[in-house]
């Protein structure tokens, strides 16, 4: 059927449940789920990843906890609405929650800085994280961002400096870390809170080093060629897993998703269930080596018969030999 | 090509593959102010301008010859090259002609080397090499060398010079701020000092990573240091910059940095701050 039939078809469907009073936007939900074109496309892709209608990491752990409290500040600046952290529960196990926090509407965006976070909110981000590892309760992390704010006042506080903190503090954390990547993961801002034990991407997330625009204009000298960049990049979740730089991919219905972001958010919940009973019961030096082995080995260089380093000896310095 | 060679040598015959100090260094104008200056010149003031003491980039061997004792540098991970590892076309021909530009495999030299007698794994980053990005071999050598210091209780001193992340090798390149960074949390754990001389220009994910984690955090006079680019700010988001923004004299007024050194200089500081850490290096954190 083609996708304008389908499209009137639901127009009429909707006249005739409002003058009828009946409730059926699950129905049509669904209905236009089903019908979506299955996105292969990259640029599509990057597209829904940037939905304004697409989940949230408040509407997710909103979805996921049982309750949850927000916590504010970074104790030296002020408070950042652009990173947004708090405790939680999920069935009944608490959990700090940290993300980056985007709207759903101008009004929305323009209080979230469309979240681009300042250096205050990636402070109050590690702020938090160290309170969870104080607590030994587990950190999951929420990554949407396009990146860090470039702005002049961002430069002015340090935004260098925080994400740089945030890396290194991150990476050695006593307690563990799940991160996802629910829509973009744009740059340093992105990694600044995503150094983690486990880390995934929703179907239709994207993770890269440079925005495609960003990479267009830079490499292909054109920012209007955004869409080839994407390609160019391979940023979508599938070519990220692929790269083995994630350790999975949550699925998404149809089409997205802010079609269902109960489905989604059951599969995150899921994960972290599955991932916290494995994680939880090693010691923090077995989290800070595995978590630092897997850092340690992603890149691709060619070695021409050079020596490599033995890891653990250093592990075994910094952290004793358990 | 052999992996050790020796650097700092009066012997201008030297056979080894290591090129003299300053042999690149030309008849130069000053890109600040325009002023021309001759080769002996420039190589007598290590290409600091003589009249608006701009710090020009400098080649990372020239600048190991100026920082320590003569004949006293190794080089190491000095083999690593290169892949292309999201099959970008045309990295690999960009890559052969940076190393053919630069003399250098990659954007960072490591080794060890010692300044007034007192050994320290030296990082120099080189911006001659594709603007100084870090793909995967810098955040390998940078990690390496940051880990040397870590196995062998030496301090490590980085001097950086970088456009950000190298974005041939898309997350790859993202993913070595990550690595550098846990590098640096594992010496920090062993109470081995990090000492950061940043030159001209800084930024991007070098800034947000290794960069901005040293003990002691230096930089040269008037070097461009921040996160994002100026054009990026001033397009983008349509805000005017301040005068003198991003420069060093910003950052130390902003409290990211803790003294500006000019580089005739540096050698001296550094000695100093190797001397200062003696106690400190051999890790009491862990005992």
């Amino acid at each position: 059927m083609d996708e304008s039939v389908i499209q009137s078809k639901i127009e009429e469907i909707k006249v005739l449940a409002e003058k009828e009073n009946i409730n059926i936007s699950k129905e049509l939900d669904h209905l236009k789920a089903k019908y979506a074109p299955s996105s292969e496309d990259t640029w599509e892709k990057v597209l829904l990843a940037r939905n304004i209608d697409r989940p949230n990491t408040l509407d997710y752990i909103n979805l996921i906890c049982d309750d949850f409290v927000e916590l504010h500040g970074d104790r030296h600046f002020g408070d950042d609405p652009a990173m947004i952290g708090g405790i939680g529960t999920i069935n009944g196990q608490a959990v700090t929650f940290i993300g980056h926090q985007r709207g759903h509407n101008m009004k929305e965006n323009i209080e979230r800085n469309y979240g681009w976070a300042y250096p205050e909110g990636y402070r109050k981000a590690l702020r938090l994280a160290e309170q969870a590892e104080k607590f030994h309760r587990p950190v999951v992390t929420f990554i949407d961002t396009a990146g860090a704010y470039p702005g002049v006042n961002a430069e002015e506080r340090g935004i260098g400096e925080a994400i740089a903190v945030n890396l290194k503090k991150f990476s050695v954390l006593k307690t563990p870390i799940i991160s996802f990547i629910i829509g973009e993961g744009g740059s340093g801002g992105a990694l600044g809170i995503g150094v983690s034990d486990k880390i995934y991407m929703l179907e239709n997330s994207i993770y890269s080093v440079i925005s495609p625009e960003g990479f267009a204009s830079i490499l292909l000298r054109d920012a209007e060629r955004a869409k080839e960049a994407a390609e160019i990049m391979k940023v979508t979740a599938q070519d990220v897993d692929e790269f083995g730089i994630v350790h999975g991919i949550i699925p998404e219905v149809p089409g997205g998703a802010q079609i269902d972001p109960a489905f989604t958010a059951e599969e995150i919940k899921k994960t972290i269930l599955k991932d916290l009973k494995a994680l939880m019961s090693k010691t923090p030096n077995q989290l800070i080596r595995y978590r630092s082995k897997k850092i340690r080995e992603i890149g691709h260089v060619n070695e021409n018969n050079a020596k490599v380093q033995d890891l653990f000896g250093i592990f075994g310095k910094v952290f004793g030999r358990s | 090509m052999s992996s050790e060679f020796n650097i700092g040598r009066k012997n201008k015959n030297n056979s080894s593959d290591f090129p003299n100090p300053f042999a690149r260094v030309t008849d130069t104008t000053c890109r600040e102010c325009h002023h021309k200056i001759k080769r002996e010149k420039l190589v007598e003031e290590l290409q600091v301008c003589p009249e608006c003491g701009f710090h020009m980039p400098m080649h990372p061997y020239d600048r190991i010859a100026t920082l320590v004792d003569e004949g006293s540098f190794t080089e190491f991970s000095q083999e690593l090259t290169s892949l292309n590892p999201i099959s970008i076309s045309g990295y690999e021909e960009k890559l052969t002609q940076a190393r053919g530009k630069a003399g250098l495999n990659d954007a960072v030299v490591t080794g060890i080397g010692s300044i007034d007698g007192r050994q320290t794994v030296l990082g120099v980053m080189s911006f001659q090499f594709m603007g100084g990005s870090m793909g995967s071999v810098v955040g390998e050598k940078i990690t390496r060398a940051i880990l040397k210091g870590a196995d062998e209780g030496l301090p490590v001193t980085l001097v950086t010079a970088s456009g950000g992340a190298r974005m041939q090798e898309g997350i790859f390149s993202l993913m070595q701020m990550a690595k550098t960074s846990n590098a640096a949390a594992l010496l920090d754990g062993l109470g081995i000092p990090l000492f950061i001389v940043l030159t001209h220009p800084t930024t991007g994910g070098v800034t947000a990573s290794f960069a901005m984690l040293g003990d002691v955090s230096i930089a040269e006079p008037g070097a461009l240091i921040g996160f994002a680019g100026q054009r990026v700010i001033e397009g983008t988001l349509k805000e005017k910059l301040p005068e003198g923004f991003q420069k060093s004299e910003f950052q130390l007024k902003k409290g990211f940095v803790d003294m500006i050194v000019p580089r005739a200089e540096m050698r001296k500081t550094l000695s100093f701050l190797l001397k200062t850490h003696e106690s400190e290096s051999k890790g009491w954190m862990s005992r």
